[in-house]
């Protein structure tokens, strides 16, 4: 087994990686094995488990476990998008900053603290109370939130790694900028970088529900299994389920995510929860 | 074993410490140290001493146990202890000097309350102000009243180490453990500390163990001396004894291989790589690697025999051998002089740092000029400017005044705006080893880049001239798929030379490029770059700390302190004759094997 | 590692402090400028004004004149954002808009907020009084007990706590003590004008889940904060030369590891007042965040922007606070390099 797939053999990791399997199971092939459509009623509202619905009707009288099954996908899908588009532009701003040594430097990471004093959550609400809410608006809010923090662990790893001797030796030989980083810094960094990756991805998803739940996102006929919890949480008592069930969904996935992350990175010999962002110390 | 009559302050018998996989790490050891006696442990990475030293304390790190043996300290059995009886031991019977005095110093406390806490460990009476001052003074730190308010980070590398020396001294124990302390420290200031200890021991009769991997540094201060490799003590014995008539072929290698500014020679390392834990070979640990090895010495494991008076020595042919003969070879041979303009010509170079929103200078008006295939070295201590010179030629910092002429055209500051040519022909190699190679990067790839980008060679040609390289430094075809990770220091070190040597340069630009290696893969590598200049015909400029890797390398050497050259010569000349008090003061520190008993403030 | 050879004379600390905390300041004034360009422009990022966004898609072209003509929105927009600033450091928050849109000709922003701005500051305060020292301690805990049960426990729970979303937390404890046990009410409405303190029952589950969320990242970080400390050297130095474990551990280990905690948990705190907002809207709790949120569904563009405003200034100031508790406890610091 090679070193990087060590992370499989402690129970921690292997136990993430089975959960999260399976939610993404449930997230991805859910709608095509639901027994019923996630918006049509099918009974009374708010009845308990029966054998048409396993897991009872909610406040409009849809079959719970349909909902759930189709309710997985959009927050995923959002979170994944905005965390990969967070890396994007910070992998960017955070390699220029730290390579470049120039004036660039100081002036990205001022504006860079300028995001990092802001409450996220409140950044997006203002977002959405400006431009409405929908996949864009999500997507860039999340990403926006997150990329700052990512540029900073960029730029201090780049820091690092650009006074190597084997960097060094590159721009010895002369070879532009875009290639040194790309071939001798990028491959360097990516790991510092990437171990908190499944932290962030939570973090997302956390976001995202957040403004579902609120009732702030998107709006889509098809369920989602924040704003489930909010639908009927009014309710809780008559048909738990309905709350517990989506509950439980965000609940284990963002779990398990974390687990298998806190594995790897252990395996790699990292402590998987980010060092302070901010130093005091310039 | 020692002097009989005087009970031992340390008495160590068989000596045997385990990883809790099983895997032997110390085996066999035993040693006595008397009271005022200083005893070296010598050994390079992976041969037990510092798990030894540690054990005294009755310390091991996690995974380590101690699976047989007994150590003695002042009478008292460490072995076997529980956790609090061996705390009040520590500190007042036995105590330690650790290596890195910065980090072994607790940054938010001031120096004299981390005294009075080892103080009120052991003090059951009132503790006052004056034994810190007392402790101070001891370690000659006692004039400035208020110096125990200072915090570690307020204080220079030899003021911090002189103050891990007062913490360890304060309860006046009678045996010291030191690990490494003078290394990390400049030359000047490590001699006044190795003097500050050997004022200690005569004063106070402390016993003390000092492990190192320097013998030379431990040859001026140990009355005697054991040599370990591999977990095993190979050589034992009085410290003239053990350098002037070394009975065991490893320690005879070592001094060899440990360069003197005072009396240099020929360097030679020593073939093959030191055994790590859980690799010890049947037999002879020393003997794959030995040049006198007889199928004989792989069958079991020698015996420690007496070789002389006091002398005990593990290996079954030290009465064959005749180990005292100094390898022939003068230090260099000299290259025959090229006529015409030097190679490399350096005129009125300043070079500033930026650090935050001030700027140091660290060069300051250097002129030199090096001649084809002759080896210059550049000496000086850290923070001399030695590196950014050697920089600034490889176009990796531009010089803010001055300008460099290179084959009698002048070279732009940075490497982007030199040409292809003068890029090649300047090759600059690292003093890390572990962060030369790029670790993504299997070693064929490295050595590559530059015959591709530099030599523009095709895929092909490059990966038969790979091949070729890998046999110019030594290093065995097999290892150009694998991984810098999966190397060795030395071996990554040839490796960035072999790199360097892909380009075809006519100027090769050593910064420090030994001074992280063992002293026997340095005499290694540096013999391999000797061989080198001299099949190539390669020019060198050698930066380094250390006069005697210049003494026995170099052509000629430039010094350098705090930004300036004070003295340029040939090496002979500035050796033998220094004109600049720097340099004599240099010289002075420098530890020598030959002229041990130098020691003098 | 070669030290050099000068000494570095101690300085008086104080100058390098004040100059510290000063640039500081500055920085944290600079912050929340910015912040208020983003949170001005964010409101208006859509085409069209933000008149029209209060009154919805519906609204005839001739209301939404009337509405735009109230808000004063027919001036350029600079001059609107520094009216807007200047406002807000002098105490007056503007408006409502959409008590405009209904016809009130003047209302203030600032008393419709105060109440639950005290209402808020008080589940906050609850929350972050406990959520510190039991970061501090059970972090502590963990590192020094690493790798043993113990550490195995108090990892586990901080892991579940930091992932998981507090409104999912909020509604399984619901689920757990209101529907499962009957102990505890599903929301804390709490009268309007009335002391949220007096009511403590509405207050035991905001607070859990609050505390819940926070508290798990601030043990995590402590944790790992703790434990890179006692790896260091002169933890160990001072083992061997036979100081006490528990000094040891005090004085050595913990007492360095203070400091990064301290930045963490300022942190922490920063996330305390974002988690606010959606603990409120859980529990129907009548704080700033259920009034932001609200503000936010109706499109009540002046009451998003100064309560954002507010909420970036407590947070700015979380930060100067934690910068100032560093720089006492790192001697290093109060030097300049």
């Amino acid at each position: 087994m090679t070193h990087r797939l060590r992370f499989l053999r402690t129970t921690s990791g292997a136990a993430g990686c089975v959960i999260v399997l399976f939610v993404l199971l449930v997230a991805v092939l859910g709608p095509y094995v639901a027994p019923h459509a996630s918006t049509q009623p099918i009974g009374a509202p708010f009845s308990g488990p029966s054998g048409g619905a396993p897991l009872g009707t909610d406040f409009l009288g849809r079959d719970v476990l349909s909902r759930l099954l189709f309710g997985g996908r959009s927050v995923i899908g959002l979170a994944a998008a905005a965390t990969a588009l967070a890396y994007l532009v910070g992998l960017t701003i955070g390699l220029v900053a730290g390579y470049s040594r120039t004036i660039a430097d100081p002036l990205l990471m001022r504006t860079v603290d300028v995001m990092l004093a802001f409450p996220p959550l409140l950044f997006l609400l203002v977002l959405i109370a400006g431009a409405g809410s929908s996949v864009g608006v999500l997507v860039l809010g999340v990403a926006i939130i997150q990329a700052p923090s990512i540029s900073r662990i960029v730029r201090t790893a780049t820091l690092e790694v650009a006074v190597r001797g084997y960097v060094e030796a590159a721009v010895a030989r002369g070879e532009r900028a875009a290639a040194v980083i790309s071939r001798e810094v990028l491959p360097n960094i990516l790991a510092p970088v990437l171990v908190d990756a499944g932290l962030r991805f939570t973090y997302s998803i956390l976001i995202i529900a957040s403004v579902n739940f609120l009732g702030l996102g998107l709006q889509p006929p098809d369920s989602d299994w924040a704003r489930m919890i909010g639908e009927n949480r009014a309710y809780i008592s008559l048909n738990s389920l309905a709350v517990v069930a989506p509950a439980a969904m965000i609940a284990i996935l963002t779990i398990g995510v974390n687990l298998t992350g806190d594995a790897i990175a252990r395996s790699l010999g990292r402590s998987y929860v980010p060092r302070t962002i901010r130093s005091v110390s310039t | 074993m020692t002097s009989i009559g005087r009970s031992a302050a340390i008495r160590v018998e068989s000596l045997c410490l385990n990883l809790d996989t099983g895997e032997p790490v110390v085996e066999d050891v035993s040693f006595d140290v008397a009271p005022g006696e200083i005893l070296g442990v010598v050994g390079e990475s992976g041969s037990g001493k510092t798990t030894v030293a540690l054990a005294l304390l009755g310390y091991m790190r996690p995974g380590v146990n101690l699976r047989r043996g007994s150590i003695q300290i002042a009478g008292q059995e460490i072995v076997g202890r529980d956790a609090r009886s061996l705390r009040s031991l520590r500190g007042k019977v036995i105590s330690y000097v650790p290596q890195d005095p910065g980090g072994a110093l607790n940054p938010s406390m001031r120096v004299g309350d981390a005294i009075l806490d080892v103080l009120r460990a052991h003090r059951s009476g009132a503790v006052s102000d004056d034994s810190v001052h007392a402790a101070l003074t001891r370690v000659e730190l006692g004039r400035d009243p208020a110096f125990g308010h200072r915090y570690p980070h307020q204080l220079s590398g030899g003021q911090q180490q002189r103050v891990t020396i007062a913490i360890a001294t304060v309860c006046e124990p009678p045996v010291a453990v030191l690990d490494e302390p003078t290394t990390g420290l400049d030359v000047l200031t490590q001699n006044r500390i190795l003097l500050e200890l050997r004022r200690l021991r005569d004063e106070e009769q402390i016993a003390m163990v000092y492990v190192t991997h320097d013998l030379a540094v431990v040859a001026g201060i140990a009355d005697r001396i054991l040599v370990m490799y591999a977990g095993r003590a190979l050589e034992h014995g009085p410290t003239d004894e053990v350098i002037e008539h070394p009975r065991h072929p490893y320690t005879q290698a070592l001094v060899a291989a440990v360069p003197d500014a005072r009396h240099p020679q020929a360097l030679h390392g020593i073939a093959g790589v030191s055994v790590g834990v859980g690799e010890w070979p049947a037999g002879c640990s020393f003997a794959p690697r030995c040049r006198h090895e007889v199928a004989r010495c792989h069958e079991s494991v020698p015996l420690l025999v007496d070789a002389g008076p006091d002398h005990l020595v593990r290996c079954i042919r030290w009465e064959h051998l005749t180990l005292t003969e100094r390898p022939t070879g003068g230090p260099r041979t000299s290259v025959a002089a090229v006529a015409g303009a030097p190679l490399l010509e350096v005129s009125g170079i300043d070079a500033r740092y930026r650090s935050g929103h001030t700027e140091q200078p660290a060069v300051r008006d250097v002129s030199f000029a090096i001649d084809a295939g002759k080896c210059v070295a550049l000496v000086g201590e850290s923070g001399s400017g030695k590196s950014t010179i050697g920089r600034c030629i490889a176009g990796l910092h531009v010089p803010s005044a001055g300008r460099i002429l290179f084959d009698g055209e002048q070279l732009s500051g940075a490497a982007s705006s030199r040409s292809l040519e003068q890029r090649r022909r300047i090759q600059i190699i690292f003093q890390n080893p572990f962060e030369s190679l790029n670790p993504r990067h299997r070693v064929r790839s490295s050595i590559e880049r530059p015959l591709r980008v530099l030599r523009r060679l095709s895929r092909d040609d490059a990966e038969r001239e790979v091949g070729e390289l890998l046999e110019r430094v030594r290093l065995p075809n097999r290892l150009r798929d694998r991984f810098p990770s999966e190397l060795s220091g030395g071996e990554r070190q040839r490796v960035a030379i072999a790199r360097a040597l892909a380009a075809q340069p006519d100027l090769l630009i050593c910064d420090e490029v030994t001074s992280a290696l063992d002293v026997s893969v340095q005499a290694a590598v540096l013999e391999l770059l000797q061989q080198l200049a001299r099949d190539l015909q390669l020019s060198m400029l050698l930066i380094t700390h250390n006069l005697g890797v210049v003494a026995c390398i170099a052509d000629a050497v430039l010094v350098m302190d705090q930004g300036s050259l004070c003295e340029t010569g040939s090496v002979d000349e500035v050796l033998s004759t220094p004109k600049h008090d720097y340099t004599r003061r240099l010289l002075q520190a420098a530890p020598s094997l030959r002229d041990r008993s130098q020691l003098e403030a | 590692m070669i030290a050099p050879a000068e000494l570095r004379l101690p300085r008086r600390g104080v100058p390098h402090v004040l100059t510290f905390l000063g640039g500081r300041l500055l920085g944290g004034v600079a912050a929340l400028l910015a912040a208020s360009v983003l949170i001005f422009a964010g409101v208006e990022v859509l085409p069209g004004s933000p008149a029209s966004a209060v009154l919805g898609r519906n609204a005839s072209p001739a209301a939404v004149r009337i509405l735009t003509h109230r808000m004063r929105l027919d001036r350029p927009a600079y001059v609107r954002y520094s009216d807007w600033l200047a406002g807000f450091v002098h105490g007056s928050l503007g408006d409502s808009a959409v008590a405009l849109a209904q016809g009130t000709t003047h209302a203030p922003i600032w008393p419709l907020i105060s109440g639950s701005l005290k209402n808020s500051a008080i589940l906050a305060a609850i929350a972050a009084l406990l959520m510190i020292p039991f970061s501090l301690g059970l972090g502590a805990l963990a590192a020094v007990r690493a790798g043993r049960p113990t550490d195995h426990l108090i990892s586990l729970g901080s892991l579940a706590g930091v992932s998981v979303p507090e409104f999912v937390i909020g509604s399984l404890l619901v689920a757990l003590f209101f529907v499962g046990l009957h102990l505890l009410p599903p929301v804390a409405i709490v009268p309007p004008g009335a002391d949220p303190l007096s009511h403590p029952k509405q207050l035991v589950l905001p607070v859990l889940t609050l505390l819940f969320a926070s508290l798990a990242g601030g043990i995590r970080m402590v944790r790992a904060g703790t434990f890179e400390v006692l790896q260091m050297e002169y933890v160990q130095a001072a083992r061997l030369n036979g100081l006490s474990e528990r000094r040891v551990l005090l004085r050595y280990a913990l007492r360095n590891a203070l400091a990064p905690s301290v930045q963490v948990l300022a942190q922490n705190l920063q996330y305390l007042v974002g988690g606010v907002i959606v603990v409120e809207a859980v529990f129907a709790y009548p704080g700033i965040g259920s009034q932001l949120v609200n503000a936010v569904q109706v499109r009540d563009v002046t009451v998003v922007q100064s309560v954002a405003m507010l909420i970036a200034v407590v947070y700015v100031l979380i930060n100067l606070f934690a910068d100032l508790i560093v720089i006492l406890l790192v001697p290093k610091l109060r030097e300049p390099a």
